[in-house]
């Protein structure tokens, strides 16, 4: 369960995935809404971390790998200025292979 | 979720390109360090973390679960009291009695 | 605008403290001190790191490798603190720090954050619509500058390094650090000879 070696190397286009646990019930999550579903690009692992979802409930947490990913502005909000770009820490559970 | 279906609400937190706020300016000249009240809220909330009694997370996840009236119309440092109080409370650090005034108890 | 807390958060602090007290937890000198130490973190700090970096190679490498250990070399403790990450602008390419989810902030190096770095708006706008932000600031990027903001999500604390700016050459690092304020460190002024 715990994996510290980053599945995604810097470059890799990928998804964050569209999920809203905040649905759910109480939770604490670090993967904005702004970004669920949206696709970027890995700029780089950033190292590994404790797993903030299970350290806000005092929970016993895996160290999971964390990026830097980059997104551009336009697909994001459809406005803005090409080539500005959102780069956001993103735990690596929120990740998945762009199609 | 299916693709197609409309994304839920954001949480109150969660406030990264709310429409809600697209009009309203910053203030770059709005300095406010902190006053007594909040720097005394922000050294419980360190000593707290130096005893190993909350995290950064449980901070942030106290703050989230105020209501959003509230959580907009809270100071910053406000906010913090509350979550960690709470937290406190919670892990049975302090007593609910005692952070209610005593003219307040039954 | 910032306000005053409210009667209410007043006595609940006043309540909170004296229960941690009466549990032996944590003491009034003890709150001194931890404000003390925590006062004594500054953005001049900062400013220091980034003039270092404009003149001395080595530093600057240090610096995008691993900020905490270039905050160490400046004599700030960062046993405890977050990691600090620092985003090097570039001819073309500028970095603007926001926090949506909280208020992170690289505190180890610029002290407490300022009001409107904690506000809703900053904090929702900055993200969405990074130059009419940089613009309540008067700053305006050179023409064919891509805007990097970054969203201070998780783990790290972020500072801009920004490019020296002309007009600099031969100015000593005491000099350089005049000309980097808080703002410039978190993107939304340039600095200016």
């Amino acid at each position: 369960m715990t994996s510290f070696a980053p599945q995604f190397p810097s470059g890799t286009r990928i998804r964050v995935k569209a999920d809203y646990p905040e649905t759910r019930g109480p939770c604490h999550i670090r993967t904005p809404h702004y970004l669920r579903g949206q696709e970027g690009v890995v700029e780089r692992p950033l190292g590994a971390f404790r797993n903030p979802e299970d350290l806000a409930f005092a929970r016993p947490a895996a160290t999971i790998p964390l990026y830097h990913v980059r997104f551009d502005q336009q697909g994001l909000w459809n406005e803005g200025q090409p080539g500005d770009t959102v780069l956001v820490e993103l735990y690596e559970h929120w990740l998945e292979p762009a199609a | 979720m299916p693709e197609d279906a409309p994304s839920p609400d954001p949480a109150t937190h969660d406030i990264g390109g709310a429409p809600r706020f697209r009009c309203t300016p910053v203030e770059p000249d709005d300095e406010a360090p902190p006053d007594a009240f909040g720097k005394r809220v922000d050294a419980l909330r360190q000593l707290l973390a130096q005893r190993g009694l909350m995290s950064v997370d449980e901070l942030r996840r106290g703050v989230e679960a105020i209501p959003e009236a509230e959580y907009h119309s809270l100071g910053y440092y406000e906010r913090w009291l509350r979550s960690i109080s709470g937290l406190m409370v919670e892990k049975g650090v302090v007593q609910r009695d005692d952070l209610l005034g005593k003219d307040l108890q039954p | 605008m910032a306000h005053a807390p409210s009667p209410e958060s007043v006595a609940l602090l006043e309540r909170f403290t004296a229960a941690l007290a009466a549990s032996g937890l944590v003491t009034e000198d003890q709150i001194a001190e931890q404000i003390a130490r925590t006062d004594r973190a500054d953005p001049r700090i900062g400013a220091a790191m980034v003039a270092r970096a404009w003149t001395d190679a080595d530093y600057h490498a240090l610096m995008l490798r691993d900020g905490s250990q270039a905050a160490e070399e400046m004599g700030v403790s960062m046993a405890g603190a977050p990691p600090l990450g620092v985003l090097a602008d570039a001819p073309g390419l500028h970095h603007l720090v926001v926090c949506t989810l909280c208020s992170c902030y690289p505190r180890a190096v610029l002290g407490y954050p300022p009001h409107w770095y904690k506000s809703a708006a900053y904090r929702a706008r900055a993200v969405r619509d990074p130059r009419g932000v940089l613009a309540e600031w008067g700053t305006t990027l050179p023409e064919g500058t891509q805007i990097r903001v970054v969203d201070s999500t998780a783990d790290y604390r972020w500072m801009v390094l920004p490019t020296r700016p002309a007009g600099t050459e031969g100015w000593d690092a005491a000099r350089l650090a005049g000309l980097v304020t808080r703002d410039v460190l978190v993107g939304t002024r340039l600095p200016t000879a």
